[in-house]
């Protein structure tokens, strides 16, 4: 007799049934075959009702199981890990299946060509053109408006943290929190009225402007956590030293933060990269190439995706879906740089 | 290079909420003189007011007199950027800019203060760190992260920063109490050291650490909750744990409240 079978002849009170390790995975392909099974009888046509069929099983199989084997504790435990787990497929599947979309119809015409001319001579039904004025509009115009909110919304944000006290603090946050909601075509309505009063024509800048409106209160708040979340030991440390507060602020609070706000900044840059109502208004788009952002008309990639699938022909479709494609890669690239310079500059740790 | 502090009638608030009152005493040049006392006493808001920290809290002032030397921190004109460069400070908890090396670390309040010259910032470093019994343990890799360093360490590191600068006063706000019993040794040694050439200043919760560290005692006492915090008494420190003259700090250091 081996110790084992002792073992299991007292009853232990803190051991009970578990199902085994495959049961969750079993679960999910019973599931999912019962919903096939369900929606090929009832002849549903739709592959997302069939899924949402499934998660509704897995859940419930889930929690009847469970409960017939381990207990209501442990049933309503494995019903909230399935509930966590059906909800992020649910938020999964769509972005899979958008980034698949757009990369699949987007490199059909995707190529240094493509990105290194612009539409000039090019009606929207031929095949051919390219996006590189384009990228040169939107490139100028997101960078012009970077210039203008970084320092500002920067600043805005240490004066909060730093010297910020009583009325003017709480109004400025409070603005803060009002531009964040601005709809983009109320910022373009904005600059297009002061376009109109001095009677000028669509420039590049003048984009800019709105996209600097719209990311201002990005970067403030953005900004604003990571100063928050510099330890107040530190500026005591700095301040006991006889260092003047600006300085403390400039060589101890900014450099220890650097990374977070960096990538605020970014995650702001990918946020304006992709705005088409200002530019719409105020740049007005162009098939030509404008290197000059404070003269005349220039076009930007959002716009020009709107204008080339608003055109209706095939092979306007394909450029519309290349320069998506040009454009969420933009946005990719931003974000792993971001992220690259926040590890880069982290309070480094180990010996 | 030492200094003496003469504080007279000293009240300290928060906003409206006073946090203590009327306090007077002298601290003596080159001596360890220990606050003790009751959590909430304002040990460490006294503390504060010697180098005008306290004010750097949102709603603090001060009213009353603090000399050092003869001249009042809180006169007309006194800047107290200046003033925090005369009295140094190390904090409860161990915080090396998380930034720099250990190097920068030390250097950081020559750095930032911007009077240097570039010849003598090794010279310094190495002297600060000697001084904060530090060098041996750390003399190949000063260009190590500060925070790589254990508890102690680093809490050494803190107070080579802080003497570093050159400063006549050493403020020291429970210096000891994150850290084990063998880097606390290892800072009072250093206190013992440092007090031959810097007027300290020390809170401490540790009453055996007042005992062994120092040479003259205050007591701090309020008298309930939301009351402000009053000096007791001061005294040297061997009439104070033996025979003390006001009977509150007998029953606080011999254990009856607090």
């Amino acid at each position: 007799m081996s110790n084992a079978t002792i073992a299991d002849k007292r009853p232990s009170t803190l051991r009970g049934a578990r199902l085994p390790k495959w049961s969750p995975y079993a679960i999910a392909a019973g599931s999912v075959a019962v919903a096939i099974g369900i929606g090929l009888a009832a002849g549903l046509d739709s592959r997302v009702q069939w899924g949402l069929i499934a998660g509704l099983l897995y859940v419930f199989g889930s929690y009847a199981i469970a409960a017939r084997v381990e207990g209501r504790r442990q049933a309503k435990d494995r019903v909230a890990t399935s509930l966590v787990w059906v909800a992020f497929l649910l938020a999964v599947v769509p972005l899979v299946s958008l980034v698949w979309t757009t990369i699949a119809r987007g490199v059909k015409v995707l190529d240094v060509y493509f990105l290194t001319h612009s539409m000039g001579v090019v009606a929207d039904s031929q095949p051919g053109g390219g996006i590189y004025h384009a990228i040169l509009g939107s490139l100028e115009q997101v960078g012009l408006a970077t210039l203008i909110a970084a320092p500002i919304g920067v600043l805005t944000a240490i004066y909060l943290v730093e010297y910020g006290r009583g009325g003017l603090a709480r109004s400025v946050t409070f603005f803060v929190d009002v531009m964040t909601g601005i709809p983009s075509i109320v910022a373009g309505l904005f600059i297009l009225s002061l376009m109109l009063m001095f009677d000028m024509q669509p420039f590049g800048f003048a984009g800019s402007l709105a996209l600097a409106i719209l990311m201002v209160p990005v970067v403030v708040r953005s900004t604003e956590e990571m100063l928050k979340l510099v330890p107040n030991e530190l500026r005591e440390a700095s301040l006991a030293l006889g260092v003047p507060k600006w300085r403390t602020i400039l060589k101890v609070v900014l450099p220890t933060s650097i990374g977070g706000i960096t990538t605020g900044i970014m995650l702001a840059i990918a946020r304006i990269a992709g705005e088409t109502a200002p530019v719409l208004l105020l740049v007005f788009g162009s098939k030509f190439i404008n290197a000059n952002p404070f003269e005349g008309a220039q076009a930007s990639l959002p716009l020009y995706i709107y204008q080339q699938y608003g055109s209706g022909e095939t092979p306007a479709y394909d450029r519309a879906w290349a320069a998506s494609l040009t454009l969420i890669a933009f946005v990719m690239i931003l974000n792993m740089v971001a992220r690259g310079i926040a590890r880069w500059k982290a309070p480094k740790t180990g010996r | 290079m030492a200094k003496r502090i003469d504080v007279s009638g000293l009240t300290a608030y928060y906003g409206s909420h006073k946090a203590i009152e009327d306090i007077s005493m002298t601290v003596e040049p080159r001596s360890v003189t220990a606050f003790i006392g009751p959590s909430g006493c304002g040990k460490s808001t006294f503390l504060r007011t010697l180098n005008r920290m306290h004010e750097v809290t949102s709603g603090g002032r001060v009213e009353g007199k603090v000399l050092l030397d003869d001249e009042d921190l809180y006169g007309p004109g006194i800047d107290p950027v200046s003033v925090r460069r005369e009295v140094g400070m190390v904090f409860q908890r161990p915080n090396p800019f998380p930034t720099m090396s250990i190097f920068d670390n030390v250097a950081a309040g020559l750095r930032l203060n911007g009077s240097y010259k570039k010849s003598e910032l090794q010279d310094v470093v190495e002297k600060s760190l000697k001084g904060a019994n530090l060098w041996n343990e750390v003399k190949d890799r000063l260009n190590k992260p500060g925070s790589g360093l254990s508890g102690g360490q680093q809490q050494r590191l803190c107070i080579a920063r802080a003497i570093a600068v050159e400063p006549k006063v050493l403020l020291m706000d429970e210096p000891c109490s994150a850290l084990d019993p063998i880097s606390t040794l290892a800072i009072e040694d250093l206190i013992g050291e440092l007090k031959e050439r810097f007027t300290i200043v020390i809170v401490t919760h540790n009453m055996q650490q007042a005992a062994r560290v120092s040479d003259r005692t205050a007591f701090f006492n309020l008298a309930a909750v939301g009351q402000p915090g009053k000096l007791i008494e001061i005294d040297d420190t061997e009439r104070i744990f033996s025979n003390p003259s006001v009977q509150a700090t007998e029953d606080y250091i011999s254990g009856r409240f607090g």
